[in-house]
């Protein structure tokens, strides 16, 4: 399994993301700067969180223009397995693979802390079939940019097509104002694309995969996005 | 040459919770005659083209291609010709 994790000025979980993934989990993880013009041929791409361009203009706007996106793009295009996290969901909105817009957390503050989510069932991703939609995970978030929008109309195909893949739910596994902390357009953490091999997710599960950090409810997701992989390669 | 102010704003229908809370503020203020206080960016530079028109064009698209996202924010672009004309 080769795993490409493109880095932006300003990514900040990108060692995070290559330690889980090449040391916790035994992927063969390569890192390839913004500048560079072929992403090669990975099994699967993962962008990772931070604060690209220092969030300048908007979250994602500018590392979306990277040299390094195009291939990126025509590697989603081609069916390749793409995964976003917090900041790399961000920039895959931007780039047009996923649709919708993140705005400032509804309260305005940068939260940071762990939150629960649930699998949509029956959600188009391939990347978590292997998840039960019955079982709460205990993921962290850290984002000042959450608040998921799309209007009506987008929030109906997004429905349609079984896009939506995780929610913000309470400890008890239910849909709840208070645990949408962000304030998410129907408490969306994470979408994927139609054809399901784009995701894009607000939580960090690489931050929750070991048991030495308190929580290895990460591991699980992890798990599963790699299992999807192996499967589809 | 032409200078352009873009102004960039978010669309009515979403929420600006940077200018609700500025709203809250200036009523703690006392400024209570004050309503819908929304927040954007203004953005400025110099542009290079013939005409207005053209300058104008040049100015679209780089809106439309970075510097706003037409599904959250609205753009207002003001257009003024400035020294150092070259379309003479």
């Amino acid at each position: 399994m080769n795993i490409a994790i493109p880095i932006f000025p300003g990514s900040n979980c990108d060692h995070d993301t290559e330690h889980v993934f090449g040391t916790v989990l035994g992927a063969n993880v390569h890192s390839v700067w913004h500048k560079e013009t072929s992403i090669g041929t990975p099994d699967m791409v993962i962008i990772p969180g931070g604060f690209s361009y220092g969030d300048y203009l908007r979250t994602g706007a500018i590392a979306r223009f990277s040299p390094i996106m195009e291939s990126i793009q025509d590697f989603a295009k081609k069916g390749g397995p793409v995964i976003g996290i917090c900041n790399g969901f961000q920039i895959l909105l931007e780039a047009g693979l996923l649709p919708g817009v993140m705005l400032h957390n509804e309260n305005l503050r940068f939260i940071c802390k762990s939150v629960h989510l649930k699998v949509e069932a029956g959600n188009q991703s391939h990347f978590t079939q292997g998840l039960d939609p019955e079982q709460t995970f205990k993921i962290p978030i850290s984002h000042g940019e959450g608040n998921y929008r799309i209007d009506d109309d987008g929030l109906k195909s997004l429905e349609d097509h079984q896009q939506i893949v995780f929610r913000y739910v309470n400890e008890l596994g239910e849909l709840d104002p208070e645990a949408n902390v962000n304030g998410a357009t129907a408490a969306i953490a994470g979408i994927c694309n139609r054809q399901g091999n784009v995701l894009g997710l607000m939580p960090h599960p690489e931050r929750a995969a070991e048991p030495q950090l308190g929580n290895a409810d990460g591991r699980q997701l992890l798990d599963a996005f790699l299992q999807a992989v192996d499967v589809t390669v | 040459m032409f200078q352009a102010s873009v102004h960039v704003t978010l669309r009515p229908s979403i929420l600006d919770p940077k200018g609700k809370a500025s709203e809250q503020a200036l009523h703690q203020l006392g400024l209570k005659a004050i309503q819908d206080v929304r927040i954007g960016k203004l953005i400025t530079m110099n542009v290079e083209a013939a005409t207005e028109e053209e300058a104008n064009k040049k100015v679209e698209e780089a809106c439309q291609k970075l510097l706003a996202n037409d599904v959250m924010e609205d753009v207002e672009i003001e257009m003024k010709r400035v020294a150092h004309d070259t379309s003479q």
